[in-house]
């Protein structure tokens, strides 16, 4: 099988492609779209919003969560907040700056058009937000509210409180309630999706499910398929993803051939709270937000490292970002910010009982603007803060460090957001397409639903007008047959193991040779040992592992095995990738490409292009196959990228 | 610095639904700095190396925003910390050498699925009959358009909060889910775009929560047990709000039958 790597662009000025595009894609009749069979799985924003969306058009949707409510989606933990280019506050914000930051934040390494397609939309998103009651932050004139987020120089950023997240969530959750109260959408919920069906002409038929209560299999077919299952953050095992969070749905499809690109695009979040033990079983986030009021130090000696912050006097700190990058100071962008923490840390100046963390001192801005002021924008962060570590960040400076947060890779997908698998489509956090190799700060929200409310419903009623008259190939067919065969043999062998080691062992295991050779910063020596110790570590949790209990009703460690084993294939094409790649690009460091500063060195010569894998058997480094869609640059030049 | 704790856990332990559940007795040492979810975690690693089932519960954001964790600690709904979510609640809240009761949610609206895990779906229901904004993708006003006081928007805000947990209806000896319901309907009856289905609302969201939850004597236990510190305050809006829909909806009938 050989995959086209077509992006479909359309033509035409870069600020007219979109609405060209609308124009040009073919609709389908109000009376003709309860004949179409939709299935949306995961329902955060990006499948939220899709399936409320397309249901209240008239498609037959079914809705397919892991969790019990759609509302549990992991988009609610969004804390910052989401950008628009409203241009609300006369600062010189427009479509085309938010373009170009998200471009250039990206390291130009995402296409033009898509990334100007979302800048776009995002002026759509906020009124919708909106009007569907979502409380954002107002001023005392009852006018929407605006902050600058995650290195900005502009307010473009719309907030709730510290849970934008949950709040945009909420309101699309609402308007699939709405829908599913109406009928127009079906709800399956703790029913996980484990394989992709696909029929003979190698397009989307459909998916089997296991339910997590019953731990029955089902069959369901329909004319489209539309992922919106999030990103793999969690093959580090230590992440600020929820536990559940996985890549399994993505990771099938790619089995059954849609193309993942850019694994190695991984972002790791500067303002994490430092593991505190080695049980520890996620990390958590601290919005970036308080980088705006925070100043970021370390002690400039290693001897200081034990002595208590507030009798370490001024001239023996290090405020190394305000010193390597006076413009940006605090504010540079997430990898910039978790790199200089990790050189920090390296280098012996790491703070804490562990020595892995670097203050976030908020003694200034107290002085500054009081204590009331901090706490009326930091209140619930600080609480968060002093509940997690027992400290009180009003006293002493917080201790942060670095986390895996989001994943810019996933399914490619073209600009109608199809996979390499006609009928697939792949929204939000688990495809590939706009931020390139690093993402903005209150990005992921604005994709999310950019993707379900605006870009999915339109791109996938045009796949589906070319299918008037055809019905979803029948559930009882062989192919649906073989699939639901395949999983029952994956989870009986998986049950006949019974080996000595838990799930979450080999998770944790898997974890650390990701952290350790894919993480912050790479090399090759390091990649090659990955892509020797994955495939070991894969052959001894399929021999080893310990699953307690039977497939049939709740049982989490199969659960959890289901998605680990799939973790253990996509971390060593996340290592082969790497490895594939000599140029350091946003969230992809390459210590063999710097600048002789430290900063990240580009090769626009030799890699200015997304690498795509074709799946092509279970040896993944030697069986993947490397397809390479070319990055064109027409309205913008890539250049270095420079905070200082 | 890290202190060690000795405890003694009594874990309701259920097959299903429909089996009768029983106490079981397990003992562990936990660093105070866990969390009490990995507490759990770690007794399920103890269990899974002795050859016996791990204790299943519901959680997954462990950042106390997605609303899937929640056990009885205690008899408390979240255990003794105040606005803390049972997966934000920390070890150093307790002392070596104490003894941990721990349960699911109990209500006859929330079956037990197994051990602490229960089945919340009746809270979708009651979005589904009314706690939404019914407005299509796109065609929507500028969102500048209506100057919403700031005052409405904090109060929305406050209400908005809620994470759908179900605290509120383990901690009511009634299991009523007032204020769950209560949050939801106000958090879009007090801003200006709730406005145009706020009677209707008022009334399917009530009728809907009655069809499986007890009613409310306000003992405020569900405030106490909020881990987001809703206001039961939202319960007297809720009921200005039923109340006022019967006399306004009566009307507007009427007004329709004459139109």
């Amino acid at each position: 099988m050989t995959i086209s790597l077509d992006p479909r662009i359309p033509d035409g000025p870069l600020a007219d492609k979109w609405d060209n595009h609308l124009f040009d894609m073919k609709l389908v009749n109000p009376s003709n779209r309860r004949k179409f069979k939709v299935i949306v799985v995961g329902t955060g924003l990006a499948g939220g919003a899709c399936a409320a969306t397309m249901g209240a058009l008239g498609y037959d949707v079914q809705v397919f969560t892991f969790h019990d409510s759609p509302r549990r989606a992991h988009s609610i933990a969004a804390q910052g907040g989401i950008n628009a280019a409203k241009n609300y506050q006369a600062d010189g914000d427009s479509i085309y700056r938010l373009f170009y930051d998200t471009i250039k934040g990206g390291d130009f390494r995402s296409r033009e058009a898509n990334t100007y397609r979302l800048a776009q939309v995002s002026l759509n998103i906020i009124d919708q937000c909106v009007a569907q009651g979502v409380p954002f932050a107002r001023e005392y004139g009852g006018l929407l509210s605006n902050r600058s987020f995650g290195g900005a120089q502009v307010s473009r950023t719309f907030y709730a409180r510290g849970q934008t997240g949950q709040q945009l969530l909420l309101g699309a959750y609402q308007a699939l309630a709405q829908q599913i109260e109406a009928g127009s959408c079906t709800l399956h919920n703790k029913m996980e999706m484990l394989d992709l069906v696909v029929d003979a002409e190698g397009n989307a038929a459909g998916i089997i499910a296991r339910d997590l209560v019953s731990g029955e299999l089902s069959r369901h077919s329909a004319h489209a398929v539309v992922l919106a299952t999030g990103g793999y953050s969690n093959s580090y095992f230590l992440s600020t993803n929820a536990m559940n969070s996985n890549a399994t749905a993505a990771w099938r499809a790619h089995k059954k051939g849609a193309a993942f690109a850019n694994p190695c695009y991984t972002q790791i979040h500067p303002t994490c709270i430092p593991p505190a033990d080695e049980f520890q079983s996620k990390l958590t986030l601290m919005s970036e937000s308080l980088r705006n009021d925070g100043r970021i130090w370390v002690p400039a000696s290693v001897d200081d490292v034990d002595t208590p912050p507030a009798q370490i006097p001024e001239d023996r700190r290090d405020y190394y970002l305000e010193r390597k990058y006076p413009a940006f100071g605090n504010l540079v962008p997430r990898d910039i910010a978790s790199r200089n923490a990790k050189t920090m840390v390296d280098a012996g100046k790491g703070v804490g009982p562990l020595h892995n963390g670097v203050y976030l001192d908020f003694a200034s801005a107290i002085e500054r603007l009081g204590k009331d002021l901090i706490e009326e924008r930091y209140g619930n962060l600080f609480e968060m803060y002093e509940r997690i570590t027992g400290e009180n960040p009003y006293e002493t400076p917080m201790r942060i460090y670095p986390a895996t947060h989001y994943t810019m890779g996933g399914l490619w997908v073209d600009y109608n957001l199809q996979t390499t698998v006609p009928g697939l489509f792949a929204l939000g956090e688990c495809n590939f397409s706009d931020h390139g190799a690093n993402r903005l700060g209150a990005s992921a929200l604005m994709q999310g639903l950019s993707d379900g409310y605006f870009v999915g419903p339109p791109t996938v009623a045009n796949y589906l007008s070319g299918k008037l008259g055809t019905e979803p190939v029948p559930t009882d067919d062989p192919i649906f047959e073989t699939a639901e065969a395949e999983l029952r043999g994956r989870i009986d062998q998986l049950m006949a193991i019974k080996g000595t080691k838990s799930v979450d062992h080999y998770h944790r295991e898997l974890g650390r040779l990701v952290w350790d050779y894919i993480g912050m910063s790479r090399n090759e020596a390091g990649l090659e040992k990955a892509l020797a110790e994955i495939p070991a570590l894969r052959e001894e949790f399929w021999r080893d592992v310990k699953i307690l209990g039977t497939p049939e009703g709740v049982n989490q460690s199969l659960e959890k095995a289901l998605r680990v084993a799939d973790f253990m294939e996509l971390a060593e094409l996340q290592a082969k990738d790497a490895l594939d790649r000599v140029e350091s690009c946003g969230g992809h460091f390459r210590e063999e490409s710097q600048t002789p500063e430290g900063e990240a060195l580009r090769d626009d010569e030799n890699y200015q292009y997304v690498a795509a894998w074709e799946y092509g058997g279970p040896n993944i480094a030697q069986d993947t196959v490397l397809h390479k869609e070319s990055l064109v640059f027409e309205d913008v030049t890539p250049s270095q990228r420079s905070y200082k | 610095m890290t202190e060690m704790l000795n405890l003694t856990l009594k874990v309701w332990r259920q097959e299903g639904p429909d089996s009768p559940g029983a106490f079981e007795t397990y003992t562990t040492t936990v660093a105070d700095d866990a969390s009490f979810l990995e507490m759990l975690d770690y007794v399920n690693e103890d269990l899974i190396d002795n050859d016996r089932e791990p204790i299943v519960f519901d959680h997954d954001c462990r950042e106390g925003i997605c609303g899937t964790c929640g056990v009885m600690i205690d008899g408390q709904a979240h255990g003794p910390q105040k606005a803390t979510a049972t997966c934000q609640l920390h070890m150093r809240q307790f002392n070596d050498g104490d003894e941990i009761v721990i349960e699911p949610f109990r209500a006859a609206a929330f079956p037990v699925v197994k051990d602490l895990m229960v089945n919340r779906a009746s809270f979708d229901r009651i979005i589904e009959a009314g706690g939404y904004i019914d407005v299509t993708t796109g065609g929507t006003p500028d969102a500048n358009l209506i100057p919403i006081p700031k005052d409405a928007a904090e109060a929305a805000m406050d209400a908005a909060a809620c994470i759908g947990c179900g605290a509120c209806v383990a901690a009511c000896p009634n299991s009523a889910a007032n204020l769950f319901t209560s949050a939801k309907m106000q958090h879009l009856n007090l801003l200006p775009q709730g406005q145009a289905e706020r009677w209707d609302r008022s009334v399917a969201m009530v009728e809907k929560m009655d069809e499986f939850f007890g009613s409310c004597r306000n003992y405020g236990e569900c405030g106490e047990a909020c881990p987001k510190e809703i206001s039961i305050d939202f319960i007297a809006m809720m009921n200005r709000d039923y109340v006022k829909a019967q006399w306004t909806n009566r009307r507007r009938l009427g007004e329709r039958k004459v139109g």
